[in-house]
Order: C-alpha cells, then structure tokens, then sequence
C-alpha cells in the first residue's frame, strides 16, 4: 500500500471529489496561486481553473458566508481557513448561517459545504495562534465535527465529508501535514459518525481525537513495558459522537481517560467524561480522567507552551490514577 | 400625473397595488394578532416601506433571479407570491407555516420561489446573497440576486467584505439598502459617517443609485433597468431606497424618538396612495375598485389569521426534525 503524507491524503481527497463531482469548488486565503498555506491544495489550481479553485481576500466572515450562500443555491464549497483560529471571524456565519438555515426553514435548504484547515497549537505561536476549537463547533447542533489523526482517516473522512448534504467542520493540524501513513490506492470513503480503535487492550480505554491520538499511542507503548494493555479509542467524529465505541470499550476495560488538547472547562474531553460515568457507571472501577491542556492562553516561550499540553507523562500520571498504581 | 403611467402595463400596476394593499392590510392583521398574543417574540412590520420590496420583486423574473432579506420580511414573502396563509401560520408558530412553527416572523423561506429568508442577525446575509449570485455565475445562467437590508447593516463589517468580493468577483447581486432611517431607535445620520449611503458603492468600484422607496414605480424602474445592466455586465449595483417605517422597530417599540410631525408628514408621502392617485388619475382605478381591491386584501389577511388560527401545533417529535438534511 503506498505510504503518503496526511497533507497529500487531504489534496487527493478534494481532487477525486472535484474530479467526480463539478459543483465541488475550493475557496480560502491562499489557496489558489500560492497553491495552499500549508500546500494542500497543490496543483489543483493548474488542474481545475480559477472557477473552481478561488482565492480570496483575508475577509473570513464574508468568503464563509459566501460559501454558505452558494451552498444553499446547490453548490458544494469547500472553505479552507488558513487556521482556525481565524474561522472565529467567520463564527456568526457558521453558528447562526450555517447550521440554523436548514432548521430554521423547516428543512427547505440543505447545505453541503466543508470549512477545514489546521486546529490546534503547532509551536512558538503564542496564543491567538494555538487554539484547539473542536469544543466551540461542537457544542452547535447542525454541524457535523470531523477531527481526522492520520492520513487514511483525513482522505476517507474528508471524501465523506465533501459528499455530506450537512455543514461539516473538518479539523486538521499543522503537525500532522507531514505526517506519512498508509493510504490504498482505490478510493474508499469512511462514515462520519465512527469512532475507531487504534489499539486494542483490555485493562484501560484512552478516548481521545485530533494529533493528540499519537501522544496517546506512545503512552500506551510505555505502559505495555509495565504489563498494561491499553485500547485506544480515536473518535474521528465528534459531532454525531460514536457513544456505541465508547460504551462498549469502557465497559470492557473498567477504566477510562480521556484526552483532548483543548482548555478542560466545558470542552469535548469534559463532556466525553461525563458521558462515560453516566453510561458506564456500574461498570467503572475508577473515576474517568481528564488529560487536557492547561487552563491558559497559550504563552510563546517552548518550555512553558509544550508544558501547557497533554504529553505521555500526563497521561502515564493519570494512568496510574485509574489503575491505583500509587 | 397621468401620463407617466401609461407606459406600464395596467395589469401590472393593479399587481402592485394589490400586493401594496395585502402587505399593508396583512401587516395590520398581524398587529392584531400580536396584541392577542397568538404572535410571540419578535415581529417587524412592513408598513409605509411597501413600495421597496413590490416595486423591485415585480422587476425581476423569480424562474431565474433570488431575493434574501434581514428579518422585516413579511412584505418580501408576500411580493414573491407567498400565500398569506402559510406566513401568518408561521407567526403562529403551526406546522403549517411555510418554516414549519420554526422560523416564526424573522424566518420566512420558499426555496420554491427563490425566496431564501428571512435572516435574524443584521448583515449577516449579505454574505449569503453573493454565495447565491456565485452559483449563478459558476453555472452560467441569467439571473440575478436582490438582496434588501436595512440602514443599520450597512456599517456592518460584512457588507463592506462582501461588497468588495461581489465587486472583485463581479457577482450579479443588487445590494437594496431599505434606509427606513432608523436602526432601532438610532438615526442613521448619528451612526453614519457618510450619511448619503449610496455613495459607499464607490468604494467598491460598483455603481451606487439613489432612489426614492416611497414611489413603488421609481422602485421598479431603478430595479428594472439596474437588473438588466447586472445581468449583461456582471456588475453588481448598490441601491439606496429612501423609506420610512410608520410603525416601531418591533411590537414592542412605542417609536419615542421619532416626532409625530415627522411620522405624519411621511404618512402623507404614503406609497399606496401615490400610486393609487396615479392610477387614478389615468382612469385605470376608481374609488369602488380601489374598495374592492382593499376589501378583497382584508379578507385574505382575515382568513390567513383564520387558518393560522386552526392550524396544528407542532408535534414536540418535531423539534428533533430538520436539522440535518
């Protein structure tokens, strides 16, 4: 099977759907002629024109709302924000356009239009540059939330979400541009709404979504050395969440962490631990644990910003919480 | 006074006038309504402002053009055809309104008839308007998008990046700023840095007109003629109606800090009696006729409350439906 980067697995995604499909069209800052901020749109402005492959100006409230407006006249836009942390600009569009129209004309307009770009510290940003936003799109009825790990799931993730008739927030990283994984050559799409298990184990669930799954990963490795065989479930769709993963996983481990790198108070992780001990009550041996990042803006010096965030050694102390290691 | 009007078609000027009449008496029944409290919420009247949406929508062909409007839209939805029923169900909050009880006053939608809201948040469809004028364009067809909004969206940061993009992009979407010339209770004049709003079109690299919004016939020239240029030169044009709303914001706003000097000496300008005088004038309409047209609205608005009246709740499952397609 070919390995090739997530950034790559995103531009073969838009391409097979712009190929397939010619009311699929690409909008955003730089997408174009610079051929993306960070390149995932590639070649494709060589390939299908500047009819079908827009740049804009750096106006995200207007070229969102645009996208939504062409979206409800039978388009299917894909909006790339350059971050984001930009796409707050745009958030009256996406709250109160895009996920209410369908509602709230009695279900008239559909409105299949992707908004992605990458979600997240990347590194030496400070904080208007290094948020995680998954818990502010999540909280909105009427959107999907996609936050895809690793390169298979962004192309067949992404393929579903540009196919979807809904407003579907597609959260990428700059982290996880480069990174390589293994992507088969015939198309494959996967539903939004599945959560998958990245590692199977039997004494402790790990839930988690988005570039932290790795540090999650590596923190499964070092407890295998001490005998503890982790799951780690990657949720890939926040909103329709997969609880069915989640209820099963849980209850066949006992115990549960969950980790998100976003701020703990009212986030995704938060919500997802109190989904756990509701459903999992009588089946938890201990309380679920939150890794998150710490409650803060982001600070630009590395020691104190790689502190801010979940790492393996956060994980490992919450570990040994849930299992009573101490 | 007569002669000017002999160049339009009469069946034309009755449909106007009629539809002036229904928005007007509609509008009245809906007040109505709202002191009895089978409206709730937010409900912005259309009255004295007539003349701006009948006058434009007649102008344009709705088998190919669209029309999106802020949240004082009952008279849009009644100019593009909507039957009176299923809006006045819709302010009821009953499953039979046209948003399913969803929507209520600010929502009213006809995907059908190119009629794409009703928005709530002021300026926030402006963007939407060109994403729609971009379809037309991306598929080639002919038509054109209106898209009205108030005096208080213009300063509104996307109205100024949408009317750069529309310009950039060279979208065909007539911008129609409905200056009532009260956003809520605050005078444009106060709020504006450049009170002749037509004007900002310049910044834009776009035409901007003036034109008055009281006089339904000025209202359907400058749309017929600006609709004509969009469509040929995929330019997009931004309109300034001079208007006046004779009731409140809302229900809920006594309209304290306009005179009643000023309210009156606008109700003298008023847009149904200008074209009414007109028609008049040319012979085409008599004070029986013209009571037969009032009277025939009147029961339309009735009737619509009627069957708004007896139209169902919504089942609570409902509320779960319509949020994904």
């Amino acid at each position: 099977m070919p390995v090739i980067t997530y950034r790559e697995a995103l531009r073969q995604a838009i391409d097979e759907e712009m190929a397939r499909d010619d009311s699929v069209l690409l909008m955003g800052e730089e997408v174009a002629q610079y051929n993306g901020a960070y390149k995932v749109s590639r070649g494709l402005l060589d390939k299908y024109g500047d009819k079908r492959v827009i740049d804009t100006p750096i106006t995200e409230e207007s070229f969102t709302g645009i996208g939504i407006g062409a979206a409800m006249a039978g388009l299917r836009p894909i909006i790339e924000w350059m971050t984001f942390n930009f796409s707050f600009q745009a958030f009256d569009q996406i709250v109160n356009n895009a996920a209410k129209m369908r509602y709230m004309s009695g279900g008239q307009f559909k409105l299949p239009i992707v908004f992605r770009g990458p979600n997240g510290p990347a590194e030496w940003l400070s904080s208007q540059h290094s948020q995680a936003c998954a818990a502010f799109y999540s909280h909105v009825p009427g959107l999907k939330v996609i936050s895809a790990a690793t390169a298979y799931d962004a192309k067949g993730l992404l393929k579903s979400a540009i196919r979807d008739d809904n407003p579907v927030i597609f959260m990428e990283a700059e982290f996880l541009y480069g990174l390589e994984g293994e992507v088969p050559e015939e198309e494959y799409l996967i539903p939004i709404g599945q959560a998958d298990i990245k590692r199977q184990g039997k004494d402790l669930t790990i839930i988690t979504f988005g570039k932290v799954l790795h540090t999650a990963l590596k923190a499964a490795k070092e407890l295998e050395v001490d005998g503890i065989d982790v799951e780690v479930i990657d949720l890939r769709t926040l909103r329709p969440l997969d609880e069915g993963a989640i209820i099963k996983s849980v209850n066949k481990t006992g115990r549960c962490i969950v980790v998100d790198e976003s701020w703990p108070y009212a986030s995704v992780g938060s919500y997802i631990a109190w989904f756990v001990s509701n459903r999992c009550f009588d089946m938890l041996d201990a309380q679920v644990e939150l890794v998150s990042s710490e409650d803060i803006p982001m600070p630009y010096n590395h020691r104190l910003e790689v502190a801010a965030q979940p790492s393996v050694e956060k994980i490992m102390a919450a570990a040994e919480k849930v299992l009573y290691l101490n | 006074m007569a002669d000017g009007i002999k160049k339009y078609d009469s069946a034309l000027l009755c449909k106007m006038l009629e539809q002036m009449v229904l928005i007007r008496r509609f509008e009245e029944k809906a007040a109505q309504s709202y002191g009895l409290k089978k409206i709730g919420g937010f409900c912005h009247l259309y009255i004295g402002q007539e003349a701006v949406a009948v006058g434009a929508i007649a102008a344009i062909d709705l088998t190919k053009d669209y029309v999106i409007t802020a949240y004082r839209d009952h008279g849009h939805a009644l100019a593009v055809g909507m039957d009176a029923n299923v809006i006045m169900a819709e302010l009821y909050g009953r499953i039979e309104g046209c948003s399913r009880g969803k929507g209520g006053s600010m929502h009213l939608f006809d995907a059908d008839k190119h009629f794409y809201g009703g928005h709530g948040i002021v300026g926030a469809h402006i963007p939407l308007a060109a994403g729609m004028a971009m379809k037309i364009k991306y598929r080639e067809e002919d038509g054109v998008v209106l898209c009205f909004f108030g005096d208080g969206a213009i300063h509104q940061g996307s109205f100024h990046e949408t009317l750069n993009m529309a310009s950039v992009w060279k979208l065909p979407v007539i911008y129609i700023c409905e200056n009532n010339q009260y956003g809520m209770g605050t005078d444009f004049r106060r709020v504006s840095s450049q009170p002749q709003l037509y004007k900002m079109a310049d910044s834009y690299n776009m035409p901007g007109i003036e034109v008055d919004g009281m006089d339904v016939l000025a209202m359907y020239d400058c749309i017929k003629e600006t609709a004509e240029q969009v469509r040929d030169d995929n330019v997009p044009v931004l309109i300034e109606a001079k208007t006046y709303r004779y009731q409140g914001h809302s229900m809920s706003d006594p309209g304290t800090y306009r005179t009643k000097d000023e309210v009156a000496s606008y109700k003298e300008n008023d847009p149904i009696v200008i074209l009414n005088n007109k028609m008049a004038a040319a012979g085409l309409i008599d004070d029986k006729q013209y009571k037969e047209l009032d009277d025939k609205c009147k029961k339309i608005a009735a009737d619509s409350a009627e069957f708004a009246e007896k139209s169902q709740q919504p089942d609570i499952k409902t509320m779960y439906e319509d949020i994904f397609a």
